[in-house]
């Protein structure tokens, strides 16, 4: 009766925001006004990622917003493509894609928007090593991902020390350590996440910048309709 | 006679411009004490411009293909210029059309605006109601995504419950055996111009009608009963022109913020405008663990659920929605507005208020016993309010209706 009268103190209370339900994460350190961390994370998703997974609807041209020079996208991120107006596709078919990993990887231009920021960064920390799994390795934040360590040379091997329980930070053990430190590590991912969430929405932050303009503008225009009001409706009453 | 006063004499010569500005705006006499409540009929309006306005626009570069839908959203949300600012326009107005309706319709409730004389004008309002859910149900299917698609296939399915026809019924909806192209593209022209256009048309009846009885007023006074002996104007009335068209157009203004607010700083609502699963591409091979239509559908998917057996859910639900159309006959009060009822009817609206806010957020969350149990005791709720209400509202003692508006 008590857990009854608690959910529907809980019914009442409804406009708490739809929280996605995804287990433990960490904290992302998301910045999109740090556009060294956006161009870094930029490197590492067209070295270690794009080559999977594709990002259709985003032209390479787009990072020329967070400061690049389209010479500098050429040079050093465009590998499959030879113009910088071109989308950021992969030449894997999704057929063989699918025969590989048993599923096709996606694409990830809006899954900073499916997922979370801080889900993608807690998975992309949390890959260990498990031999029952085809690709050797497994993942706490997506259990049976098919999804190997792209990034272990960077992180090296973790290992799981004990079976993860929900909800609470999983206990991981770096059996072998990789190029980076462990806080390099995070940091790579962190610029990584960065771009993603980014590259999800890339005129986000123009969007706010518009929305202050467009506010302030309410704002006065209020100003002026409030006492038009007021005069027209002095003589009624 | 100057030159502007020839051109009106000519065209009202031939078509009825003066005598309809005055009779809907100038000379519409709409009592003096409109309050907050009464911001929401041209709020809905304003949104009702916005959604054909940005949808024309959206329509330009938007592909109805189940290949192509997806990524022309996105196309149009990076390519085209401002196309972000249009669609989420769209998407938040969408939303917020409901928002203003809700409001709307609650404002009529509490002041008895569906009461004798309005009953039509209550009647073409939920036709309006009726429609837009189709507009939006429709609207929803086509960025594609994950949730277009199951949330599509899950409200269709409930046509297979009906009994005989029920497959069949939900085929033909569909146009095939499961969502797919076929459905969008039948879906896109129902959005784009079927509903659309009667939606129009039952906005003009919606207008007409009140204007030939009048607007109610929060004292749920008949202002026409006082009219000045010579002018015949309503004592207690003034003109909705220049009075409250200057008044809308502040509460125009204040709507605008929280409608930039939502736009510019947070589109997505916290995922009730916009849902994470929508920017998954739709995938009829991959169902999502949980599927839950947008907030404003919620009320009556919560009633769905709650019933155990699934034609009696689908029958609930349609009940929920319909049985208020028939509030004007069910309410037997002999006042009209809530500011001189007793104890007893506030109380009922009270719980009323509880029982749709508390089903619109069950059926968000994924069902489990508990929160089925506390939804079926909210639906009894709901329902009582109607069924309950020939009884409550004319056993209850009403306080006396002053003949005037008081000042």
């Amino acid at each position: 009766m008590k857990k009854f009268l608690v959910s529907l103190l809980l019914v009442l209370v409804p406009l708490t925001a739809l929280a996605a339900e995804e287990g433990y994460v960490d904290k992302a350190p998301i910045n999109l006004n740090d556009y060294a961390s956006i161009q870094r994370g930029a490197k590492v998703f067209s070295n270690y990622c794009l080559s999977c997974h594709s990002a259709n609807y985003v032209r390479y041209e787009t990072l020329e917003q967070v400061g690049l020079t389209a010479d500098q996208i050429k040079g050093n991120l465009m590998f499959a493509a030879d113009k910088v107006g071109s989308r950021m596709t992969i030449a894997m078919r999704p057929a063989d894609a699918k025969k590989w990993f048993g599923i096709t990887p996606p694409d990830l231009s809006v899954e900073a928007r499916s997922r979370t920021p801080d889900w993608i960064y807690t998975y992309l920390r949390s890959f260990y090593r498990d031999d029952t799994r085809p690709s050797g390795w497994n993942n706490t934040a997506l259990p049976n991902a098919a999804m190997p360590s792209v990034l272990w040379t960077l992180q090296g091997e973790q290992t799981l020390k004990n079976p993860v329980k929900e909800d609470e930070k999983p206990d991981f053990v770096l059996a072998h350590a990789g190029k980076l430190s462990p806080a390099e590590y995070n940091a790579t991912v962190g610029d990584l996440v960065n771009y993603i969430t980014w590259m999800a929405e890339p005129g986000k932050m123009k969007r706010m910048e518009i929305g202050v303009y467009v506010l302030l503008f309410l704002g006065l225009f209020f100003v002026l309709t409030f006492y038009l009001k007021k005069e027209f409706w002095k003589d009624i009453h | 006679m100057s030159a502007s006063q020839k051109v009106l004499g000519w065209i009202d010569a031939r078509f009825p411009l003066t005598s309809t500005w005055k009779a809907h705006l100038s000379e519409y006499y709409a009592p003096k004490n409109f309050n907050f409540w009464y911001f929401f009929g041209s709020l809905a309006l304003l949104v009702l411009v916005n959604q054909i306005v940005t949808g024309i626009f959206l329509t330009m570069s938007y592909k109805p293909d189940a290949a192509l839908a997806f990524a022309s959203v996105e196309y149009i949300m990076r390519d085209v210029p401002w196309g972000w600012l249009i669609r989420y326009m769209h998407s938040t107005g969408a939303s917020m059309f409901f928002v203003v309706v809700y409001l709307h319709m609650f404002r009529g409730l509490i002041y008895g605006s569906h009461r004798k004389p309005r009953e039509l004008v209550w009647i073409f309002g939920m036709m309006i109601y009726l429609a837009l859910m189709a507009e939006a149900f429709m609207g929803y299917l086509l960025p594609w995504g994950q949730m277009s698609f199951w949330g599509a296939s899950v409200i269709i399915s409930l046509f297979s419950a009906i009994p005989y026809v029920g497959d069949a019924l939900s085929q033909w909806i569909r146009g095939d055996f499961v969502v797919s192209d076929a459905t969008l593209n039948r879906f896109f022209a129902f959005h784009v111009i079927a509903l659309p256009l009667v939606l129009l048309g039952l906005v003009v009846a919606h207008i007409i009608a009140l204007h030939e009885v009048g607007s109610n007023n929060p004292e749920g006074i008949e202002i026409k009963a006082h009219k000045d002996p010579v002018t015949h104007i309503p004592l207690d009335g003034i003109p909705f022109h220049p009075y409250y068209t200057v008044k809308d157009i502040v509460g125009v203004v204040v709507f605008l913020m929280v409608f930039s607010a939502i736009i510019f700083f947070g589109p997505e609502m916290g995922g009730w405008f916009l849902e994470a699963n929508n920017f998954i591409p739709a995938d009829p091979f991959k169902t999502p663990q949980h599927i839950a239509p947008l907030w404003y559908f919620t009320p009556f998917y919560a009633i769905l659920r709650a019933v155990p057996n699934k034609l009696f859910g689908v029958v609930g639900m349609g009940a929920g929605v319909v049985i208020m159309a028939f509030l004007p006959w069910l309410d037997r009060a002999k006042v009209k507005s809530v500011r001189y009822r007793g104890p007893i009817y506030k109380s009922f609206l009270a719980l009323f208020i509880i029982s749709f806010v508390g089903l619109g957020y069950l059926g968000t969350q994924p069902p489990t016993p508990l929160l089925n149990d506390i939804a079926r005791l909210l639906s009894v709720t709901y329902f009582g309010f109607f069924i309950l209400m020939p009884w409550y509202t004319s056993v209850e003692k009403t306080k006396p209706v002053p003949e005037r508006i008081p000042e």
